[in-house]
């Protein structure tokens, strides 16, 4: 089957939710954070929030708890490197 | 019949004259001999009110093209102009911008590549280019220069493909010659307004040139996208039908400036003749000269002019060349390991043809050589004696030099 219907002649796309796939199947590890020491959930109030500032797939959410949307999330890591509170590991996919 | 307006312009300032009267929106460049009056001109065009455009000095020609692409995406219509090295600084962008199916005009002022530093006239700065996916266009003279940069933005902005303007550096660029120079109001008849395919909308947004991988894949919106090997495919396409569109535009340039630019070469006494000279850019001029010498010693002898090289006008010239059993062909440039690209590209055309002419491929004026008419007569002589050889093709190109 060909591609004709494609009106666009040169690369484009619109910006969308998971335009280039489930991304989230690249990973082979995976951030998991540590609630005891995460400090928006220790303080029970916004604060740091370093994981989303940092996160370059925008894939971690700004709340209480914070949590990873694992559909997306490539397992880069970024987010370990920046926790200030070392709450967040990378765990092998295989243990899941 | 429009009134003339003579100028006694250089080919540079005819160059700038033709972006001029474009209505050039953005024009972003970088000097190099011998392209640099072009874009003095146009800076001063700029500054003094006359042209309406942004002027931008970037620090290379590669940002010069990169400046062009996002300016073109937008929706301006964009100019620049360089020669030689500046040319080479910007191969990656030529790819790209011909990849973006921008309609960018670019004029190429031919100058020898370095290494040996070399700042005269040949043309192996825009023949290396040949593969990028721009329409490539060679003008014989001045006035061919201000037409075909005109021309050019008709062309590009219909078939969505970068046009490349190229004349010879000193011979053109710096040397005077009456040109009728069209007026503006006549050339706004001519040239509609700019109409991006691509264009950056809030209330649409879009993301132009993202990686793009090598199977077809199915979009935000369930269409299945063009892979890689698809948008490339269309790029040929488009190369391939604007042949149609430059003899159309041609056509209405001649209609309303009473000089027709119907037609991808330029046809001298070619209707009775045997030994056919090809030719390229002031050259093609030079040719004629010799042709006439030929003709006086009793050689029906005819000129091609290469105007288009790319597209490359096979089928045209397979027509054109039907009557001829010998083809000389002139080549200011050479593909290193091989020949001359022009020839190349005509042996491929006459291949599965029934012309069974001979052909041979001489290397002229590389690094601004001076080549006479004289020499040229003498290399198809020379040809004609060797023709009773029966060699059809040789391996390699002759060489007019001192070796």
């Amino acid at each position: 089957m060909g591609t004709r219907d494609c009106k666009h002649i040169c690369g484009e796309s619109s910006p969308s939710i998971g335009e280039a796939g489930k991304t989230g199947e690249w990973r082979s590890s995976r951030p998991v954070i540590d609630q005891k020491k995460c400090l928006p959930a220790r303080q029970n109030k916004p604060a740091c929030f370093q994981c989303w500032l940092y996160c370059p797939e925008a894939v971690v959410s700004k709340t209480i708890p914070v949590r990873i949307n694992l559909e997306y999330c490539k397992g880069c890591g970024i987010c370990v490197q920046v926790c200030p509170a070392q709450a967040v590991t990378m765990v092998n996919e295989g243990e899941f | 019949m429009k009134k003339a307006n003579i100028q006694i312009l250089d080919g540079n300032h005819a160059a700038a004259q033709g972006a001029k009267l474009s209505r050039v929106q953005v024009i972003a460049a970088y000097p190099i001999t011998p392209q640099s009056p072009v874009t003095e001109k146009l800076s001063e065009l700029v500054e003094g009110g006359n042209l309406d455009a942004e002027y931008i000095a970037v620090e290379s020609e590669h940002s010069a093209l990169a400046v062009c692409t996002s300016a073109s995406i937008v929706g301006a219509r964009t100019f620049t102009a360089t020669s030689s090295h500046g040319l080479a600084y910007m191969h990656e962008m030529l790819h790209w911008v011909a990849g973006t199916r921008l309609p960018v005009v670019l004029v190429c002022v031919n100058r020898a590549i370095g290494a040996p530093w070399n700042v005269q006239n040949d043309q192996q700065d825009s023949i290396s280019q040949r593969d990028t996916g721009w329409i490539q266009i060679y003008a014989r003279n001045n006035q061919e220069i201000v037409d075909s940069v005109i021309q050019a933005y008709k062309i590009a902005e219909a078939v969505y493909v970068p046009v490349m303007v190229c004349y010879d550096g000193y011979i053109l660029s710096h040397t005077e010659m009456p040109v009728d120079v069209p007026a503006q109001v006549d050339v706004d008849r001519f040239l509609p307004p700019y109409k991006p395919h691509t264009i950056l909308d809030p209330s649409h947004p879009r993301n132009y040139n993202l990686v793009t991988l090598a199977n077809p894949r199915v979009n935000a919106e369930g269409v299945l996208c063009h892979g890689y090997m698809e948008l490339r495919y269309l790029l040929q396409e488009a190369l391939q039908n604007s042949k149609e569109t430059i003899m159309k535009v041609g056509r209405e340039f001649g209609e309303l400036f009473g000089r027709s630019y119907a037609r991808m070469f330029w046809e001298d006494r070619l209707d009775d003749a045997d030994i056919v000279i090809v030719a390229t850019g002031s050259l093609a001029m030079e040719a004629m000269v010799a042709a006439d010498m030929l003709r006086k010693e009793g050689h029906k002898a005819g000129v091609l002019g290469l105007r288009v090289f790319r597209p490359f006008p096979k089928s045209e010239l397979v027509r054109a060349l039907r009557k001829s059993r010998l083809i000389v062909v002139f080549d200011k440039n050479i593909s290193y390991g091989s020949e001359g690209a022009t020839c190349s590209e005509i042996k491929s055309a006459l291949y599965g043809s029934s012309i069974n002419a001979a052909i041979r491929n001489f290397i002229v004026g590389l690094g601004g050589r001076d080549v006479k008419a004289r020499e040229l007569a003498e290399a198809v002589n020379k040809s004609l004696l060797s023709l009773k050889e029966g060699i059809l093709n040789k391996e390699y190109p002759e060489w007019i030099c001192y070796i």
